[in-house]
């Protein structure tokens, strides 16, 4: 018979739990989740890399509402549990909703610390805790200038880092004497203090807090020496606190943390507790690896198999900052009993350190270079004597045994039980035998079927060696496609590291991003110039080197190193005057093809060169400026006669040509764009292969887009009906914004689409107001430095050596 | 040859030449491409890619290569060789750099023209 499974909290842990308890007992329960928060279960590690920018909300959500409703389960959101009745078996939330339970889990997690000083209750003054934080941090970034993140232990750090790439001027305060003390040696504390001073954040060690200080808003911090620092902003970040008001006044047993056994059964049978709330052996947790491994001993006990127990062992610690590489684990007090090898390497801001006792790895301590971490947490874990290898084992796994440098043989040599994932406990042979066995050949599979680089995502590296040791070449690393050779980085995290960090040269973007080569190559540097020109548009300086040649001289190139010059004709109309200039500059230049293209204009082929300027010069008198058929931009809207001439037209598609094309034309996008608008069903300007087409019907405009008639031949999708040309033109000018502000250089919108999602365009486009408008104002925006033509610049000068030979020798002189 | 017997002819001024960039210069004997690295190092080569024909003088410059805008194949300015998995070589053209003024050595245009 189906129970009824009652939790109390979203968090990671009983999110876990449910995973392992459908697997293993599915149907068993029907489960009801009350959450505090009013949103599903998203992955709280990651919150640092939203607070920085490199990761957002949507990357980090576990489980979307989907799962729930797969899953059958009642997810109350915003709804926090104020009273558990345990005689009556019953739950009961603060919006009035009691529900009965046959087993109830308490997984309410931890509260964060504030220290009781004067103050701390002014406005300004946050925690670090949750996505709501995380909003209020990136807020204040916008608007203030001074950040004092109080703790200068994981979270704090993570918080200054995140702030301080978000351009807020940030001091640490940090009551000991080093950085992350209770993880770090002093040693590797003050590398750290050094590499976060480095970045231009201040540290202040040993600085305890007598008072905030503000009147109405926070405005400073007083500490107890007198000194006073400024801040418009105080993040408190000093330690977190099981959560377990609720079941104290239940009447369960509660010291530190919600007492538990060995199976996480509270002092009630009925009732269990996990997570951060829960207090086993007498220890609390914060780190996810031992709260994984409550869920799967929670999991099971409530499956009915009451064997598994949790044992406690101890977990590494990394710091998520990027280009800041720590590790550490164990013990590493000194003691009369204990040996330490030490390595340090000051150049390369490279310090370990290990403590042994009795020839056996106790603690380790890595700094700037932790490759190795998992082999000493192999060793340790397995109380391995190390006489034998002592001499070399601080130069890690690869001196070992006489076959050095090549990274994968380190990784091929681990047992099978050496643990790869910390936060998920997950070892290698289980990542292996999972990969064969499943067939898998992708990273997002071997996360999905094994939890191993799903968490934190530190151990990715591992996996991906573990994965093209076992695949060989068959291993095609697509979950991770670097934008080129010169970056392990793929366009969508160079896209947001841009933005959130503010990079606004190619050389900022491949110093900050740690590009491998000098001046990148001839595929990132024109992808690197799209994002900036899009990103920046008043601010960035186009850099015409990174650019291709077409759009370096504003014609294409041929096979023969001649090139040719199409010039725009608006709608694909015409006239007299027009084509009687062609005609002469054909003549003029001995132009030798003139060839109509398939966007509706004349394309004249086989120009050197160095006649460019005259020939543009010739064609600018008529009026004619550049059609950009050679842009990764707004080429040719091509429209049919409409209901000016049409029989069947029902409105005026060639003047919506017109109006669309006058208003994008000068736009970059990251692929070609190419646009028709048809007046009727009949769709005789094809606009239902195009990467943006409207179709006009008699009730208004059916706007298309995501279409493709080149390599790929594809329909397009119905983004949505609009009743008037000006929301026509509106909704299309948003659409091209949101494809310029996320798709990849060189990837067309449909398969841009296809990434995004039809809905999600469709959500952004016509569901969202706000979103729509704002789209459209920063294309507006832009267009404002774009709508300049090429041509007439270049008549009258701009970049002259284009056009010209540098010099001419060799010839006779009567040459001249 | 040793280097002083050589004849060398003017071409202009480093700064004729954006960084990472190319300008071509006219000879009897076909187009030659004169780039200025990052690096403000100058190198010549044969305007002629090994592959197509493609004029490298328009390609982008990055490092010490060039990539050719036909069919992107990648050419040392250094040796004049294709990089990567693609074979093939085009010549080698001596530039001399006197404080910014650039020359070339007619004798090896000659040898490239051969």
């Amino acid at each position: 018979m189906t129970q009824k499974l009652v939790i109390i909290g979203n968090g990671m842990a009983p999110g876990r739990m449910l995973e392992h308890l459908f697997e293993q007992a599915p149907g068993q329960y029907a489960v009801t989740i009350f959450n505090a928060e009013p949103r599903v279960n998203y992955d709280r590690i990651m919150l640092s890399p939203v607070l920085s920018g490199e990761k957002t909300y949507e990357q980090i959500v576990i489980h979307g509402d989907g799962w729930y409703i797969e899953n059958g389960i009642t997810l109350y959101k915003g709804h926090k549990i104020i009273a558990i009745d345990r005689a009556a078996k019953t739950v009961t939330s603060d919006h009035g909703v009691t529900e009965s339970y046959d087993k109830l889990v308490i997984a309410t997690g931890s509260m964060p610390f504030i220290i009781p000083v004067p103050g701390k209750d002014l406005p300004g003054v946050i925690t670090y805790r949750d996505i709501d934080d995380v909003q209020a941090m990136l807020l204040a970034a916008q608007s203030r200038e001074k950040a004092i993140v109080i703790g200068g232990g994981l979270l704090g750090l993570e918080a200054a880092a995140g702030l301080n790439s978000r351009g807020m001027d940030v001091t640490v305060l940090h009551v000991m004497p080093t950085l992350m003390d209770r993880q770090l040696d002093p040693a590797a504390g003050y590398l750290l203090q050094r590499a976060f001073e480095e970045r231009g954040i201040k540290v202040i060690t040993k600085a305890n807090t007598k008072q905030i200080v503000g009147n109405g808003k926070v405005e400073g911090i007083e500490l107890d020496d007198g000194t006073i620092i400024p801040a418009s902003l105080v993040v408190m970040a000093v330690g977190i606190r099981p959560n377990s008001a609720i079941a104290k006044e239940a009447g369960l047993a509660v010291n530190r943390g919600i007492v538990v056994d060995s199976g996480m059964q509270t002092s009630d049978g009925d009732i269990l507790a996990l997570g951060e709330c829960a207090e086993v052996g007498g220890m609390v947790y914060g780190l996810v690896a031992p709260l994984y491994e409550m869920a799967r001993v929670a999991a099971s006990h409530l499956a009915g198999d009451r064997s598994p127990a949790f044992v406690h062992s101890d977990t590494p610690t990394k710091l998520k900052v990027t280009g800041i590489n720590l590790f550490s684990l164990g013990d590493f007090a000194e003691g009369e009993d204990r040996e330490e090898i030490v390595l340090r390497d000051a150049t390369a801001g490279v310090y370990k350190r290990l403590v042994l006792k009795d020839n056996r790895i106790i603690g380790t301590v890595l700094y700037g270079e932790t490759a190795d971490g998992a082999w000493f947490n192999d060793l340790k874990k397995k109380a391995t004597d190390i006489s034998e290898m002592r001499e070399t084992l601080i130069f890690g796994q690869a001196y070992q045994g006489g076959s050095p440098l090549d990274p994968t043989a380190a990784v091929a040599a681990l047992p099978d039980d050496a643990e790869i994932c910390g936060c998920n406990g997950v070892c290698k042979g289980k990542i292996t035998s999972t990969i064969t066995g499943k067939g898998l050949t992708s990273l997002d599979e071997v996360r999905a079927h094994t939890k191993a680089s799903a968490s934190c995502g530190s151990c990715t590296g591992l996996v991906e060696q573990l994965m093209s040791i076992t695949l060989g070449d068959a291993y095609n690393p697509k979950a991770v496609q670097p934008m080129c050779g010169c970056t392990d980085l793929g366009h969508d995290d160079v896209r947001r590291l841009i933005m959130a960090k503010g990079l606004k040269t190619i050389p900022a973007v491949m110093q900050e991003l740690e590009w491998k080569t000098s001046c990148g190559c001839a595929k990132c540097r024109p992808a690197l110039n799209y994002y900036l020109v899009c990103d920046w548009p008043n601010e960035y300086a186009d850099d015409y080197q990174s650019r291709f040649i077409n759009e370096r001289v504003h014609a294409n190139i041929q096979k023969d190193g001649t090139y040719s010059v199409v010039p725009r004709m608006w709608g694909g109309v015409t006239n007299s005057g027009e084509l009687r200039a062609i005609a002469d500059v054909v003549d003029k230049f001995e132009i030798p093809m003139v060839k109509v293209t398939g966007g509706q204009r004349i394309d004249l082929l086989g120009i050197e060169k160095e006649d460019l300027p005259a020939v543009w010069a010739d064609l600018g008198k008529a009026g004619f400026v550049s059609g950009q058929a050679y842009a990764k931009g707004l080429r040719t809207v091509k429209t049919c006669v409409g209901s000016d001439w049409c029989r069947f037209g029902t409105q005026d598609s060639t003047g919506l040509g017109i109006r669309i094309e006058k208003f994008m034309w000068g736009s970059w996008t990251p692929a070609k764009l190419k646009m028709a608008v048809s007046g009727c069903p009949r769709n005789c300007a094809e606009a239902t292969c195009k990467d943006i087409g409207v179709i006009c019907v008699d009730s208004g405009f059916e706007i298309h887009f995501a279409g493709a008639a080149g390599l790929d031949i594809k329909g397009t999708e119905v983004l949505g009906l609009v009743k008037t040309e000006d929301e026509a033109l509106h909704y299309i000018v948003a659409l091209t914004q949101m494809y310029r502000e996320q798709g990849r250089y060189l990837e067309r919108i449909y398969k841009w689409a296809k990434r995004i999602g039809l809905d999600e365009i469709r959500r952004q486009i016509m569901g969202d107001a706000d979103k729509r408008q704002a789209y459209y104002d920063r294309f507006v925006f832009s267009q404002k430095f774009a709508q300049v033509d090429p041509w007439s610049e270049r008549v009258s000068g701009k970049d002259k050596h284009e056009f010209r030979p540098m010099a001419t020798v060799g010839y006779p002189e009567a040459a001249e | 040859m040793m280097e002083m017997d050589m004849n060398w002819v003017g071409i202009g001024d480093i700064t004729d030449i954006p960084l990472r960039g190319a300008r071509c210069v006219k000879t009897p004997q076909g187009k030659i491409a004169v780039f200025r690295t990052a690096d403000n190092e100058v190198f010549a080569i044969e305007d002629h890619c090994p592959h197509k024909g493609g004029p490298l003088s328009q390609g982008i410059v990055h490092g010490t290569a060039v990539t050719c805008p036909l069919h992107n194949w990648v050419i040392s300015l250094e040796t004049g060789k294709a990089l990567g998995a693609d074979q093939g070589e085009v010549r080698t053209i001596r530039v001399r750099n006197d404080n910014g003024a650039l020359s070339i050595a007619l004798e090896s245009l000659m040898m490239a023209a051969e």
